[in-house]
C-alpha cells in the first residue's frame, strides 16, 4: 500500500468572534501557511478537499465563496464534505492512496459567532423524532454525562479534573482560545457545567498530505498515516450505550491502532464526559495507556472550531511528530450527537 | 479601520417530509395518544419505531402497542429553555424507555427542579392538548406514581383513520451577518456612492464586488480602486416572472454590466429602455434612488454602444 503522510498543518487562531473577516479572508492565511511550508503552490497540489457547513454560515454553498482562496482558476481537482474537515482528510487519502493523486490539501473552517451553535447543531438530527423538540448539543452532552456518572464510571470531580488538564496543556498552544484556569462555572445542561463544555468558537485549519518519496523531499520529517478509519453508530441517542463508543473501538482497530502503544492521544471530544468515552473505548488511561499524553494541545475544550476541531486533532498529533515529539499518536474525531460517528488516524514518525 | 458592519440574516423554512408506513403510524397514534414500537427479529421492541433495525439493517414492520408510562433512563437539567424547546420553564430532558419498550425516547420532563429528577424514576406522557400527528402531540413527561402495566406490549396493525402521512417541521434560525472586511470596505464607498473594487496584487486583475481574494491566484486582494460609474452590459437575459416582494414590473432586464476599470462583471437591473432593445455592448450609468444604499438600476448613457472587442473577456 502507498504510504501516506501530513507533511505540513496550519491552523488559525481561535476566537469566539471573526465579525471583522469573511470565512475566506479568515482561511487564507492558514493556506498561505502550509504551502509556505511545503514550498508548493495551490497550482501545484493534485487535489484539494474541505470540510465545513452552510448552517454555521446560514448560506447555501458557503464553500463556495472559500474555494476563492485555494485560486481555483485554472480549474483544479476539488472536493467538499459537509462536515469535519477530518472526514476531507480521509477522502484526500483514499485519493492518494488510490494513486489519483500525489499531492492534497486539506482544509475546514466554522464560523460559529454569526448564529447560535447550540440551535444550529440541532439542525443535523432526526428531522421526525429529535428535531421538533430543539435539543442542543449540550443537552445531548448531558444525557451522556449523566449516565456515565449514573454507571459509576465517572463523576463531576473527574470532569473537572479533565477541563483543568485541558486547559493547562492548552496554556502552551498560542492558537488555543481558553488557556490556562476556567472557572468551572455554573451547571449548564447538568451535570455539565460551563467548564465541562467547549468554548465558542470561529477557526480554520489546513492540512497538506503527499505520497512517499514526495512526502520525504517537502519535509525532514513526515508524520506517515499508518491507518485510518471511521465508523457510525445508530443515530438515535436512545438506542444506544451512551456510556460507550463501539465505533471508536472498531475504528481503531481497524486503524492498527492496538498493535503497539502510542505515546500520544489527541482525542476530539467537545465535552469533558466524552473524554472518559473515548478513554475506554480506546483503553487510554487504564495500565495500557497511562503513559500516554492525551490532548496536549489542549483539544476541543480549548478551541472548538466547529467542522475544523476534528481536523486539528490530526494536525495535532502530526506535528507533535514532525517536532519529534511523538514517535505514534492517535488522532481521533468525532461527528452527531453523542460521540455517533467517529474517525481514528494512526500516525507514525519515520523509524530512526 | 473602519467600525465591523453586521445585519440580521433569518434563515426560516417549513421543512415538508412524507412518513413511511412505520413512522406515519407511530406519529398518527400520537395523535390518538396510542404509544406504538417496532418489534426486531430479536424480540427487541424499539420506540420510537424505526422503519430499519440499527443492528442488522432488516426492514420493520411489526407494530405493538407499548404504554404512556415508563422509566427515565438518563436526565439533564436545563435551566435556561432555548425557542422551539418542549417547555418554557426550566425542565429536564429526559430518555424515557416506556413500558414494554426496549429503547428510549428523548423528550422534555416537567419537574420543579433538577432535585425532583433521578434516573430509574417512574413518568408517563402528558399528551398536548391539540395533536396533528407529530412527536410535539407529546407535550411532555411529568412525574407519575403507576406501576408498570402487567401485560406486555400489544400487536397493533398501525391503521388509524385519517392516517397522517407528512409533518411539516418549521426550522429558523437567526444570524448576525457580517461580511468581513473587503465586502465591508465595498458596502460603505457604496454608502457615498461610489464603487470600489480590489486589485490582486498578483494577476492586477479588479474584482467587483472584492470578496477578499483572487480567485485565480488564491491570494489576498489588496488595493482599492474606483470603478465606474458607468459600464458595459456584457450579457441580460429578459425576466418574465414576478418575484414575492419585489415591485418591478415584468418583463424586465437583468445584466451583467462591466464598469469601467473592472475586471469582473456584477449584476443589475437595467432600467430607462424599453425591455426589448437592452443589448450587448450598452453603455449604461447607475441610478440611485433617495436614501439607496445600493443602485436601484442602471440606465443607459447615450454613449455609442462599446465594441465587443472591449468586453469579450469579461463575458
Amino acid at each position: 500500500m502507498r504510504e501516506v503522510a501530513v507533511v505540513a498543518f496550519g491552523q488559525s487562531r481561535h476566537v469566539r468572534d471573526s465579525a471583522e473577516t469573511s470565512e475566506v479572508e479568515m482561511l487564507m492565511p492558514v493556506l498561505h501557511d502550509v504551502l509556505a511550508r511545503t514550498g508548493l503552490t495551490a497550482g501545484e497540489i493534485d487535489f484539494t478537499c474541505s470540510g465545513s457547513a452552510d448552517y454555521l454560515a446560514g448560506r447555501a454553498f458557503s464553500f463556495t465563496m472559500a474555494l476563492d482562496g485555494v485560486g481555483a482558476w485554472p480549474p483544479i481537482s476539488e472536493s467538499h464534505v459537509e462536515m469535519d474537515g477530518a472526514w476531507a482528510l480521509y477522502e484526500a487519502w483514499v485519493k492518494i492512496l488510490t494513486g489519483e493523486a500525489e499531492t492534497a490539501l486539506v482544509y475546514a473552517y466554522g464560523k460559529s459567532s454569526p448564529g447560535e451553535v447550540r440551535d444550529v447543531l440541532t439542525r443535523q438530527l432526526d428531522p421526525y423524532y429529535l428535531a421538533p423538540l430543539w435539543p442542543d448539543s449540550v443537552a445531548l452532552a448531558a444525557l451522556q454525562a449523566r449516565a456515565l456518572i449514573d454507571a459509576g464510571l465517572t463523576d463531576e470531580r473527574e470532569l473537572a479534573g479533565i477541563a483543568a488538564r485541558s486547559r493547562a496543556a492548552a496554556a502552551a498552544n498560542p492558537y488555543a482560545q481558553l488557556r490556562g484556569a476556567v472557572p468551572v462555572g455554573e451547571p449548564l445542561a447538568a451535570p455539565l457545567r460551563t467548564g465541562d463544555c467547549p468554548p465558542v468558537s470561529d477557526g480554520a485549519a489546513a492540512v497538506v498530505l503527499a505520497a512517499g518519496d514526495t512526502a520525504r523531499r517537502l519535509t525532514e520529517r513526515p508524520a506517515w498515516i499508518r491507518g485510518l478509519d471511521h465508523r457510525i453508530e445508530a443515530h438515535s441517542p436512545g438506542v444506544r450505550d451512551l456510556t460507550d463508543s463501539p465505533s471508536t473501538r472498531l475504528a481503531a482497530e481497524r486503524a492498527g491502532y492496538f498493535e503497539r502503544p502510542v505515546d500520544t492521544a489527541e482525542l476530539h471530544a467537545p465535552f469533558t464526559s466524552q473524554e472518559v468515552v473515548l478513554r475506554r473505548a480506546l483503553d487510554l488511561g487504564g495500565t495500557a495507556g497511562a503513559d500516554v499524553r492525551i490532548n496536549p494541545s489542549g483539544g476541543a475544550l480549548a478551541a472548538n472550531p466547529v467542522m475544523a476541531a476534528g481536523l486539528i486533532r490530526i494536525g495535532e498529533a502530526a506535528a507533535r511528530i514532525q517536532r519529534g515529539e511523538s514517535e505514534r499518536a492517535l488522532a481521533h474525531a468525532t461527528s452527531g450527537p453523542c460521540l455517533q460517528q467517529n474517525l481514528v488516524a494512526v500516525l507514525e514518525g519515520e523509524a530512526r | 479601520m473602519p467600525a465591523v458592519l453586521t445585519a440580521p440574516l433569518v434563515v426560516e423554512f417549513p421543512f415538508t417530509r412524507s412518513l413511511g408506513p412505520v413512522q406515519g403510524a407511530f406519529l398518527t397514534g400520537l395523535r390518538e395518544r396510542t404509544v406504538l414500537g417496532v418489534t426486531c427479529q430479536d424480540g427487541r421492541v424499539l420506540v420510537p419505531p424505526v422503519e430499519y433495525d440499527p443492528a442488522t439493517a432488516e426492514e420493520l414492520s411489526d407494530l405493538v402497542e407499548v404504554a404512556p408510562t415508563g422509566t427515565v433512563t438518563t436526565w439533564a437539567w436545563n435551566p435556561a429553555p432555548r425557542r422551539g424547546q418542549p417547555l418554557s420553564t426550566p425542565f429536564a430532558w429526559v430518555l424515557v424507555r416506556l413500558d414494554g419498550a426496549d429503547s428510549a425516547l428523548l423528550h422534555a420532563l416537567d419537574a420543579p427542579g433538577p432535585d425532583a429528577v433521578r434516573t430509574g424514576m417512574r413518568v408517563r406522557i402528558r399528551w398536548a392538548a391539540e395533536r396533528t400527528g407529530a412527536i410535539t402531540d407529546i407535550a411532555c413527561f411529568e412525574p407519575s406514581d403507576a406501576a408498570p402495566p402487567a401485560t406486555g406490549p400489544v400487536p397493533h396493525d398501525g391503521a388509524f383513520a385519517d392516517p397522517v402521512t407528512g409533518i411539516t417541521a418549521p426550522a429558523r434560525l437567526d444570524y448576525t451577518y457580517a461580511p468581513g472586511r473587503a465586502q465591508s470596505r465595498y458596502l460603505q464607498a457604496l454608502t457615498d456612492r461610489r464603487t470600489v473594487g480590489e486589485r490582486c496584487p498578483a494577476c492586477r486583475k479588479v474584482y467587483v464586488p472584492p470578496r477578499g481574494a483572487c480567485p485565480t491566484c488564491g491570494v489576498a486582494t489588496d488595493t482599492q480602486v474606483e470603478v465606474g460609474p458607468r459600464g458595459t452590459v456584457t450579457t441580460f437575459c429578459i425576466v418574465n416572472i414576478k418575484a414575492k416582494n419585489l415591485d418591478i414590473e415584468v418583463p424586465y432586464v437583468y445584466a451583467h454590466i462591466a464598469l469601467d476599470g473592472a475586471d469582473l462583471a456584477l449584476h443589475a437591473r437595467i432600467g430607462g429602455i424599453p425591455y426589448d432593445r437592452v443589448r450587448m455592448g450598452l453603455r449604461v450609468e447607475p441610478v440611485w434612488t433617495e436614501g439607496g444604499r445600493f443602485p436601484d438600476h442602471y440606465r443607459p448613457t447615450g454613449e455609442p454602444d462599446a465594441d465587443y472587442d472591449s468586453y469579450k473577456e469579461l463575458i
